[in-house]
Formats: C-alpha cells, structure tokens, sequence
C-alpha cells in the first residue's frame, strides 16, 4: 500500500489533542461487571455487546482502520495517526477492540490476498464490528503441528463441504465468519500440500459451537463442529490448495511480524507502573511492599525489560538499527511480551502475600483476584497463536540458522 | 513514573553520520581484529598493535568525539557507541576507551592552553593517555576516592594508590583524580613522573591492560592541575562515558560470543544430528539472541540521551551498563558450556569472550552498582 504523506510533528501533536479530548468525552462508562483483559476471555453476552458497541463508535469516529483503503470502508492516512491513537487509548485505559481477529490478522490478510469481491464484503464490516471474526487452525489432535490440519473441505459444484472440528476458537460463540484451514487433498507429497484457506461462514446449518470452560473457571472460547456444512466455493481465500502459503501470512499478521492492521488496542495493556502500584498499596509484615529492597529489585528488573521490550518496537522503524537480523524484534515480540506479561501478573500475586490465595468472588481478595485471573489467563498468550517453546523453535531455525530438531 | 513517559516521547533518534563511522570501523576490525590478531597481540606487554592503531588514528576515529578545533570530528561521544560496539564483537584490544576517557576529561576540565596543548595529540594518535579513577578498595562510587593531593608552595604531593587505570601503563601522561579537601582535583602527570610508581595489573581479561598507580609522595607542579573546569562534573562526565563505552563493547561482545557458538551448533553433529538442533541449546541461543536485541535498544536509548542533562540519561545509561554486562558475560558463559570439551581449552576462541565479559561486568560499576542506584532513582527511597 502506498503511505499518504507523513504527517508533521505539528500535525502529530495535533491530531493527538483531538483524540485526547474524543477520548475523553466518549470513553464508555466502567461497567458494574468484570471486563476481560482480551478478546480471549469475553464470557457473557454483557461484556461482548458492550465491546461490540465501544468498536462502533470508534470506528464512527474516524480512529479504526486509519490506515485502509478508503473504498473498503478504511481511512487511507499514515499509519502514524492510528499509532497516536493506539497509544492514546493506551494511556487512557479504554476498553480494547473486540473484533481483534479481523482487524489484525484476518482483515489484514484479506487486503492482501482476497479479491476485490472479497475485500468489499467482509473489510467494511470488520471494521464496525458488524461481524465478528474467529479463527478455525488448531484442532483436538493438531495444535502447534498445524499443518497436519486433518479438517477436510470436499468440492461439490459450486459449494465446499466441511467435516471436522476445530478448537480454541474465540469469540466462537459470536463471530459470524471463521478463517478456516482445511484440507482439500490428501495425496499431497506432504502434510504442507492440499490444506485450503476458507472464509467460512459460522451462521449456517450443521456448523455448532460448544463453549470450553477455561482454567480461570470462565468461558472464553468454544469447540467448534462442522458436520456437512456448505459453503460457497467464493469462500476459498487463494487458490485450492495453497492455504498453507495463506496460513503463514496470518501468522505474520498475527505476531506482529509484518504491519498493516487496523489498529486500535488488542488487549487490556498491563504496565510494570502498575504494578509498582500494588507494590505501594500493599503491606507486607505491616510495612508497604515496595519498603522490601528485594520487592524493589524485582520491581526495577520487569522496568529495565519493560523499557527493552517497548524500546526494541520502536527501533524496527529505523533500518539502520535493525542490525544483522531485521526480522528478529519483529519475530520476537510475541514471545517476550507474552511470557513478561505472564511472569509480571504472578509477581503481582505474589505480593500480596497471605491474602493472594484469595480469588475473584471472595469479598476480601485483593483487587477483586484481578492479578489472579489476569496470572491465569495470560497462559492464552503464551499458549495460543504458537506456544512459546514453537516461537522459540522458529527463531532459532529462520533467525539464527539451526537445524530442526 | 516520568522518566518512562520520556521514553516513550523520543525513544531512539539515530544520525547518519554516526551510522556510517559504526560501519566503517566494523569492516576495519572484521579485516583486522581476526581471532588470530587477537591472540597475538594480546600476548604482547602493551596489548595492542601499535601500527594498526596509528592507522586508526589517520582514520579520525580516535578524536571523533573531539571538537574540530583540537582535530576532532566534533561528533557527540554518543557516536562512538557503534564503534566501540564494533571493536567489542571482535575483541579489539587497544588504549582507545582510556585514552577517549582521558580526553573527555581534559576537554571538560582543561584550560584553553592545556586543551590545545594535549588534545590534538591523542586525536592523532602522538600520544596515549589513560585516566586515574579508582582505587585498590574496589569502590565504584566517586565519593569514595580517598587519593590526596595536599597543597604546597611549588605545587602538589601526592597520597594513595590508584588502580583499574585502563591502559595507564603505556600512557604519555595520566590524569589522576584526587581529593583537596573536600573538592576534587584533577592532576596531569607524565610518564617520566611516574617512572617506578606503575605495576601491570595481571587481568582475567587479557585482551584489555590495566595498572596500579603507588601516589605516595608524588610531587607535581602547580601547572599540572586541570585548572579550566569542575573537576567534579568532568569526573560525572567521565563515568557516563564509561558506562556508555562499556554497555557498547558488552553489546558487541555479546553478538560475537554468540556467532561463535551458534558456527558451532550449526557444524558440531552428535547423534548423529547437529546439536543446535536439539532445543535444550537452541531455546537457550534463542533467549540470548533476545537479551542481546533488547540490551541494543537500551544501548540506543542511553546514546540518544546522552548529551541531555537530567535524571533520564542517568537511567538510561546504568540499564544500558547493567543489563548488557550482564547479557554478555551470560553469552560467553554458555558459549563455554555449548563448545562441550573444547569450551574448557585456552585454544577455544569462546574462553576470549567470557573473559573480557568479565571485565565488563565489573569496570565502571557492576550490576548489583547500578541496580543499587537505578532502585533509589525510580523508587525513591
């Protein structure tokens, strides 16, 4: 896509006191009721119309999808101004963008592979949160093996019929399309051969959800069954049998290895200042927790790794510092942010001493077992999306050269 | 917390001029810093190769961070940042940081007439000069130098012992720092004056020189004195200069430890297999790779602040020191374990990593130093 002109500092200041003040007459009002962290945990029927609505009048706005081309519903400006907004929503602690897996990874690749059809009927929607987007890879037997997908996909006529079932899938209960990987061809030379890459549809007959409940005890994301459900064939994203090719530019898109999503927050961010918060709030042994020298060694550890990671973002944008491995930051931004943001909520537990067994419920847990919840659910980033131990597998073979194990 | 909304204002600004200087001294020392030039040169009393560094110093890159009008290239010292980082990942051994460190002195505390005397000279590489900080009590912190320098009617003499000097040994003159009183003063003393007086210090590191400096009795004239500044703030300038210097080298030391191991986790089969392969090491490289890209960018942020006085800078640059010491020398550790048997022999290059890691670690303030002030700085207590 060709970048508008870049905006000026001027500009950029500009625009960022508009967004301030938008923010600041239409931030939505707390609810009474728990908010997920991310679109991983949206649980009741509450939280999501409340997310979905919050979608709409940011994209109403003018602050979703700023950079996306204006004939599919997008704003076609630089990718610097939705950057000032992200941060801005940031700063301003507003609930985050429900459709999330259409706004960065199925959006994305859809302006990049889809046909202009497909683009017209599916982006405009993604971005006003009209339809919600899931995403149908793993599968009971498949997980970080995804290209062993065993979902079939059967030609007939002018339709695709699916059999199988895939799991994990969030937002399944409200989503009304899926990217969806399934296998059109079993005699390929190899497992990567003969996958498909569909937009499928989930409001149609034969296709049912069953609600997985997660280890927080709250549900968050469904099994999903295809029993002979048709779809069109105008459904398949690329062509019959390169859905794998298709698949890989998800994952990009996904872990943020390559750009062009339509912005907005993803995920409740969790500061290390917040942290050192609680560290200030709570007592531990009748002192303040942040009074323990070795409460403030921890503490200053997750800020210099804090600091790491968000100055490392920010340095894939000047070439010149990229140094001998460009895609390494970029490859490596959802493993290391995942695996702080996990490390950092359990040491939020751990502060809180005695009291940190209580959990969510207890009239006495600390933060309503917010950090408790938040420990547990952070394994949905590590986990989902490749576990960390297959992200580190990654890096070591395209990045730095080793052999597959 | 402030100093992190900074941050994210004006995170890492980059210019070109430094940029290219960074690459030209990397392929200069890719030419000329193999790992056999090292091992020669570092079994040598002096520890560098006196003819390569004259080259250096044709090339301007000794007096880069000097202003034009003592021969420099009137860059700030933050553009040395890719060129120490460029001598670190081939373990270049020479008097460059001490003889910088020395001029940063010189230049922040000198008079016209002592700026115009000296500093041409070490920006051309005439003469080496080293610069006397700390003392055989191991203390970091600037407030514990207990050398005296007592007034008398022909100048100054001189008690208590400097050690660590970087290179003081083969130095033209070295700049000892010492109390008068409740101040610091700076003294300017020749090698002639110090004939005697100078014991090699044996390091772990032996790429790298250092000595001790006896100063009982040391006579100096009164001219000898940095007389054109505060002696304290050249001092305060010198340590973030250090820092700054040594985070760089840790950070090219680190990638050059790991490109050592990761050649040999690419060729070395067992089972029959490369052993990179298997993900005990290669989860580990991975993780190391990560600590070196993050490291870098805490390296950038405290060059893109150096030259801006404030409690940022001072942040900046002792994560920068901490963290990729510690990453380094955490680097070269591995790098011993993953070369197996051959890691434990002298003949193995990865043993020259983790011994200048060493050193690293522990010049110009360890990380249980820093970690100590960066608590008190963001946490205030």
């Amino acid at each position: 896509m060709e970048q508008p002109n870049e905006p000026t500092p001027a500009e950029l200041d500009a625009f960022r006191n508009e967004v301030r003040a938008w923010i600041a007459k239409n931030a939505p009002p707390k609810p009474k009721w728990k908010l997920p962290d991310s679109f991983m945990e949206v649980g009741t029927d509450e939280q999501f119309a409340y997310l979905q609505a919050w979608q709409a009048k940011v994209y109403k706005a003018g602050y979703l999808g700023m950079t996306w081309p204006v004939e599919y519903g997008g704003g076609g400006k630089h990718s610097a101004l939705q950057r000032v907004v992200t941060s801005e929503m940031a700063r301003a602690n507003v609930p985050f963008m429900v459709n999330v897996i259409g706004l960065m990874w199925a959006g994305p690749t859809i302006l990049k592979l889809g046909t202009h059809e497909q683009k017209a009927e599916y982006i405009p929607k993604i971005l006003s949160g009209e339809e919600i987007w899931c995403q149908g890879f793993s599968e009971p037997e498949n997980g970080s093996d995804l290209a062993n997908a065993q979902m079939t996909a059967r030609r007939e006529g002018d339709e695709y019929v699916l059999d199988g079932t895939k799991i994990w899938t969030s937002l399944g209960k409200y989503a009304a399309h899926m990217i969806l990987l399934a296998r059109t061809d079993k005699s390929g030379p190899s497992k990567y051969h003969g996958l498909s890459f569909f937009l499928a549809p989930m409001r149609i007959p034969n296709v049912t959800t069953v609600p997985i409940k997660k280890l927080t005890g709250e549900h968050g994301f469904t099994e999903t069954h295809f029993e002979g459900a048709r779809i069109q064939a105008s459904r398949l994203l690329g062509r019959e049998g390169d859905g794998w090719a298709v698949a890989i530019n998800v994952l990009a898109f996904e872990r943020g290895a390559e750009g062009g999503q339509a912005g907005g927050l993803a995920m409740v961010p969790l500061r290390v200042a917040q942290v050192i918060d609680v560290a200030r709030k709570l007592t531990r042994d009748g002192k303040p927790a942040i009074d323990d020298p070795l409460v403030r060694e921890r503490l200053l550890q997750f800020v210099i790794e804090e600091r790491g990671l968000e100055l490392s973002l920010q340095r894939t944008r000047i070439p010149a510092l990229a140094g001998p491995r460009p895609f390494a930051i970029p490859m490596m931004g959802k493993l290391r942010v995942t695996e702080f943001r996990r490390r950092l909520c359990a040491f939020a537990v751990s502060l809180q001493g005695a009291n940190a067994n209580l959990y969510v419920g207890d009239p006495d847990a600390y933060s309503d077992g917010d950090w408790q919840r938040g420990y547990m659910n952070a394994f949905s980033a590590t986990i989902g999306g490749g576990t960390s131990q297959i992200q580190m597998n990654i890096i070591g073979e395209r990045v730095l050269g080793l052999g597959k194990g | 917390m402030q100093a992190h909304d900074e941050a994210q204002t004006a995170p890492i600004v980059w210019n070109d001029e430094a940029e290219l200087l960074a690459q030209n001294v990397s392929t200069f020392m890719a030419q000329h810093s193999s790992f056999e030039a090292v091992r020669k040169y570092m079994a040598t009393p002096t520890g560098f190769d006196a003819q390569r560094y004259a080259q250096i110093a044709e090339l301007g890159w000794l007096g880069a961070a000097l202003p034009a009008s003592y021969g420099g290239a009137d860059l700030s010292v933050s553009a040395l940042t890719g060129v120490v980082e460029a001598m670190g990942q081939r373990l270049y051994g020479s008097p460059f940081t001490a003889t910088t460190l020395a001029a940063q002195v010189i230049l922040l505390a000198g008079t016209e007439a002592q700026r115009s005397q000296l500093l041409p000279k070490l920006a051309n590489g005439e003469a080496h000069a080293a610069l006397a900080l700390y003392e055989p009590h191991g203390a970091y912190d600037l407030e514990q130098i207990a050398a005296k320098a007592e007034r008398t009617a022909s100048g100054f003499v001189l008690h208590g012992d400097k050690a660590a000097v970087l290179d003081g040994q083969h130095a033209d003159f070295v700049v000892i720092a010492a109390r008068s009183g409740n101040d610091f003063v700076l003294l300017l003393a020749p090698k002639s004056a110090l004939q005697g007086r100078i014991r090699s210090e044996t390091l772990v590191d032996e790429t790298r020189r250092s000595a001790r400096i006896s100063l009982e009795g040391l006579t100096l004239p009164i001219d000898a004195k940095l007389a054109g500044g505060d002696a304290r703030a050249a001092l305060e300038h010198a340590e973030r200069v250090a820092w700054l210097l040594t985070a760089a080298d840790a950070a090219g030391g680190a990638e050059g430890a790991m490109q050592l191991t990761l050649d040999y986790l690419r060729t070395r089969k067992q089972f029959g297999k490369p052993i990179g392969s298997y993900q005990a090491l290669k989860h580990t490289m991975v993780e190391i790779m990560c600590l070196i890209e993050e490291g870098r960018s805490l390296l950038y942020r405290a060059a893109t602040v150096f030259d801006q006085a404030g409690a940022e800078r001072e942040i900046s640059l002792r994560m920068a020191k901490a963290q990729l010491s510690e990453t380094y020398a955490f680097a070269a550790d591995r790098g011993i374990q993953f070369h197996g048997g051959m890691g434990f022999t002298y003949e193995c290059h990865a043993q020259l990593f983790l011994r200048r890691a060493q050193h690293d670690l522990h010049a110009f303030g360890d990380a249980l130093h820093h970690r100590r002030h960066l608590r008190e700085s963001l946490f205030q207590i």
